[in-house]
C-alpha cells in the first residue's frame, strides 16, 4: 500500500511540476491537457481495437482497474509519457516503450545491470526479457498475489516462457538450454510444483529478480564462490558445516578449484541425495580432483561394486562425510585416527582397530605406503607373466606341431565318442 | 589316482582302458561347475569398469545375489578340495599306498618330468622324437598343482574377504588389501590358465579336438592308450596288468552328458577369455 501511495504522490508532484513549467512560460501557447484514462479507453477499451496491421491494442478497462496501477490511480500517460502532449486522434502507431523507470527507478537500475538488459544492449538480442515480459502490462498485480506472474508459485512458468521454450532458447542463443525442464524434475521443482511448498525455491531465490547476473559476474548470486552463500540462505545448517570444511575454507579464500554446492548437486536438476544414481555419479565428481584416490578406490571391493552400479557399499561421503569433509589430520575428520574405527563400524559392526588398518585407498605401486602390498603385487605380476609366457609359447609350438602331424595323418582314430559303442 | 579294475576282471572284446574312477570324475564335475560359477560371478568385480561386467552382474540379479552364488560355489569347491585331500590322506595312511608319493601314479614332480618336458619341446620344433609318456604327463601335473595352489590361495584369501571382522582378530587390516589383490590376480591366472591352456591341453589340441571325453567317461580308447601313453601301456603289458584295466565304452548317456557339460564349459570359458582380452587390450 505504501508503494501505491508513493506512486500517487509522485504522479501529483509530476503534474505540479508540469503546471509550474507551464506557468513560467506564458509566451507559449498553454500546454494541452493530457488525455485522461477515459479518453484512452474510449478507443482502447473496445475489445476489438486493432492497429492497421491487425494486431490488437485493446485494454480491458476492468483488468486495468483491478491491476495495482489501476487501483493506485496511475494514468495511462504516466507510463506512455509521449502521449501526454497528444492532441490528435488517432495517435501515431509507433510509440516509446512504457517508462517504468519513472516510478520504479531502483528496479530498473537493477535490471540494467542484469543479463537481460546486457543482452539487449550488447547484441541487440531482442528476445531478452524486459519489464513487461515478466510482469505483464495493464494487468500487473503485486507479486504477493497468487494471480501475479511473479508470484512465487507462478514464477517458473513466467521464466519458462523463454527458458523453457526451445524456440526462444534457439533464437536468443541461451547457452544453458532448457533449464526449466531440468528444474521441474529436481527436488526443488517437485517441492515447488507438486507439493506447493512456499519455502521451496523458485528461480529468483537463487538468481535474484531484477539484477539477474551471469555466473561469471563476481557480483552474481550464482558466481562460483558465492553459490554456497546463496544456497545456505535456506540450507543454513549445511552451510555452517560446509564453510568449516576443507572445501568451504578454500572457497572462502577464493579457490577456483574447491567444490561448491553445484559441483556435486548440479544447478537445476538437483536430486535427492539418497537416490542410488546420484550417489554413484557423485563419486566421479570427487574423482575429478581426487583422481588418484578414485583410482585406488576402484581397486577395492567398495569401488568395484559401485562401478558395477550398486550404491549399497561405501562411497566417498560414507567415510569422509559430505559437507563436513576435513583432512585426515584434523581430529574432526571421520577418517582421523580417533574416529576411523567408528566410521568403519557404520557398516562393519564388529570393526576393531586392527580391522581399521585396512587401507581403502591402497596403492599396489606405492612401496612407502603399502610395502607388503607392493611386493605381493609384484610377485603376482611375475607369476602371471611367467606362467602365461611359458605356457603360451608351449601351446603355440604344440599347436603347430599337432597340426602338422594331423595333416600328415600320423594318428589313428582318436576321437572317442558314443559312436565307438557300436562302431569300432 | 590308482585306476581300479572294473568288477569282473575279464572284459571280452574290450575297446577301452579304464583311467579315472567314478569319484574322481564326479569331483571334477563339481569342480568344473563351481569354477564356472565362481569365474562368472567374480570377474565382473575385477572388471567392474567394463560395460559387460555390469550386464553380467545384472544377469545374476545384482551384485548381492551374484555374491551369494559366488559363496555357494566357493563352498562347493572347498568341499571338493577337502574330499580330495581326505582321499589322499586315506590312501597314504589308511591303505599305505606309497605309490602316490613317487612313481608313475604319483602327482609329485619327478626328474623324468623335466626330461620329458625338454624332449616334448624338442619334438615341437622337430629336434627329436615324441617322448613316451606314462600315466601322468608333466603338463597334467602342472595343471593339478596349479589348481591345488590356486584353491589354497584363492580359497584362503576368499575366506578372509568373506569374514573380515572375524579374521581381523588374527590379521592386521592391511591383509584385506593383500587378500583383495591376491584373490583377484590369482583368479585371473586360474581363469586364464584353465580356459586357454588347460582347454588346449585337454580338449582343443589337434589330437583331441574338439574334446577329450576321458574325464566324463573315465576311459580311453585302446589306440589312444597305445599312442599317447606308450610307456604306461608297455609297463602294464609287461606286468600282465593290462587286462585289469580293459573296459567297454561308457554308456551313451555318459558321452552325451560329457559332451554337453564339457562343450558348454569350453564355450563359456572361451567367451570369458574373449571378454577379458577385450577389456585388457582395449
Amino acid at each position: 500500500m505504501t508503494r501505491v501511495l508513493l506512486t500517487c504522490c509522485r504522479v501529483l508532484l509530476a503534474l505540479a511540476a508540469t503546471a509550474s513549467i507551464a506557468g513560467a512560460a506564458p509566451q507559449k501557447a498553454a500546454a494541452p491537457k493530457p488525455p485522461a484514462n477515459d479518453d484512452c479507453l474510449a478507443c482502447h477499451g473496445d475489445a476489438g481495437a486493432v492497429r492497421a496491421d491487425g494486431r490488437p491494442v485493446a485494454v480491458a478497462p476492468e483488468t486495468f482497474a483491478a491491476s495495482i496501477h489501476g487501483m493506485g490511480g496511475v494514468a495511462c500517460v504516466d507510463c506512455h509519457a509521449d502521449l501526454a502532449t497528444l492532441t490528435e486522434y488517432p495517435h501515431a502507431e509507433k510509440l516509446q516503450p512504457a517508462q517504468c523507470s519513472t516510478c520504479h527507478d531502483k528496479a530498473v537500475a537493477a535490471y540494467d545491470t542484469g543479463v537481460h538488459a546486457q543482452a539487449r544492449r550488447a547484441g541487440g538480442n531482442l528476445v531478452a526479457a524486459t519489464c513487461a515480459d515478466c510482469h505483464g502490462s495493464h494487468d500487473i498485480v503485486p507479486s504477493s498475489e497468487p494471480a501475479s506472474r511473479t508470484h512465487h508459485a507462478r514464477l517458473l512458468d513466467t521464466c519458462g516462457r523463454c527458458h523453457g521454450n526451445e524456440e526462444v532458447i534457439k533464437r536468443g542463443k541461451i547457452a544453458i538450454g532448457n533449464v526449466v525442464d531440468l528444474f521441474r524434475d529436481s527436488i526443488h521443482g517437485k517441492a515447488l510444483i507438486k507439493s506447493g511448498l512456499s519455502v521451496a525455491p523458485a528461480c529468483n531465490d537463487c538468481h535474484g529478480s531484477h539484477d539477474i547476473r551471469r555466473k561469471t559476474d563476481p557480483q552474481s548470486k550464482i558466481f562460483r564462490n558465492t553459490i554456497p552463500g546463496t544456497c545456505s540462505g535456506c540450507h543454513e545448517g549445511i552451510g555452517r558445516d560446509y564453510w568449516e570444511s576443507v572445501h568451504g575454507t578454500q572457497v572462502a579464500k577464493g579457490s577456483p578449484l574447491a567444490p561448491v554446492c553445484t559441483n556435486c548437486h548440479t544447478a537445476h536438476e538437483i536430486r535427492r541425495s539418497d537416490v542410488e544414481g546420484w550417489q554413484l555419479e557423485v563419486i566421479k565428481e570427487c574423482g575429478t580432483c581426487h583422481e588418484h584416490s578414485l583410482e585406488t578406490y576402484r581397486d577395492t571391493f567398495h569401488g568395484q561394486v559401485t562401478a558395477l552400479g550398486y550404491a549399497r557399499v561405501a562411497s566417498c561421503a560414507d567415510c569422509h562425510g559430505a559437507h563436513d569433509v576435513y583432512p585426515k589430520s584434523d581430529p574432526r575428520s571421520t577418517v582421523s585416527d580417533a574416529k576411523r574405527v567408528a566410521t568403519c563400524q557404520q557398516c562393519h559392526e564388529g570393526a576393531t582397530p586392527s580391522f581399521a588398518q585396512f587401507d581403502p585407498h591402497a596403492d599396489p605401486e606405492n612401496r612407502e605406503r603399502n610395502p607388503m602390498l607392493f611386493y605381493t603385487a609384484q610377485f603376482m605380476k611375475m607369476l602371471l607373466l611367467g606362467v602365461f609366457s611359458f605356457f603360451g609359447l608351449h601351446t603355440a609350438l604344440w599347436l603347430g606341431r599337432g597340426m602338422q602331424q594331423k595333416t600328415a595323418g600320423r594318428w589313428r582314430r582318436r576321437r572317442d565318442d558314443d559312436s565307438t559303442e557300436d562302431g569300432e | 589316482m590308482n585306476a581300479q579294475a572294473p568288477a569282473g576282471g575279464h572284459v571280452p572284446a574290450h575297446t577301452h582302458y579304464h583311467r579315472f574312477g567314478r569319484t574322481e570324475r564326479l569331483l571334477h564335475g563339481f569342480l568344473m561347475f563351481s569354477f564356472l560359477g565362481l569365474a562368472f560371478t567374480g570377474l565382473p568385480l575385477l572388471f567392474s569398469h567394463e560395460p559387460w561386467a555390469a550386464s553380467l552382474a545384472r544377469f545374476f540379479g545384482g551384485f548381492e545375489s551374484a555374491g551369494t552364488i559366488h559363496r555357494v560355489c566357493a563352498v562347493v569347491m572347498i568341499s571338493v578340495f577337502t574330499i580330495h585331500v581326505s582321499r589322499i590322506v586315506r590312501r597314504l595312511f589308511g591303505q599305505k599306498d606309497l605309490g602316490i608319493l613317487w612313481g608313475p601314479h604319483s602327482m609329485v614332480p619327478q626328474p623324468r618330468d623335466v626330461v620329458e618336458m625338454i624332449a616334448h619341446v624338442r619334438w615341437f620344433v622337430g629336434l627329436g622324437p615324441q617322448p613316451r609318456f606314462d600315466h601322468f604327463t608333466y603338463w597334467e601335473k602342472f595343471d593339478y598343482w596349479a589348481v591345488f595352489w590356486g584353491m589354497g590361495i584363492i580359497g584362503g584369501s576368499g575366506l578372509v574377504l568373506w569374514f573380515p571382522e572375524l579374521f581381523a582378530y588374527v590379521l592386521p587390516g592391511w591383509m584385506f588389501n593383500i587378500a583383495t589383490v591376491v584373490h583377484g590376480e590369482e583368479a585371473l591366472l586360474a581363469v586364464g590358465f584353465i580356459f586357454t591352456i588347460h582347454f588346449f591341453n585337454g580338449h582343443l589340441r589337434p589330437e583331441k579336438f574338439p574334446m577329450d571325453s576321458v574325464i566324463f567317461t573315465g576311459r580311453v580308447t585302446v589306440a589312444e592308450m597305445e599312442e599317447e601313453r606308450p610307456e604306461e601301456f608297455e609297463r602294464l603289458r609287461r606286468a600282465g596288468r593290462l587286462d585289469e584295466l580293459a573296459s567297454a565304452a561308457a554308456p551313451r548317456w555318459v558321452y552325451r552328458l560329457g559332451r554337453t557339460a564339457g562343450g558348454t564349459a569350453v564355450v563359456l570359458g572361451l567367451l570369458m577369455v574373449a571378454l577379458i582380452l577385450f577389456a585388457v587390450l582395449k
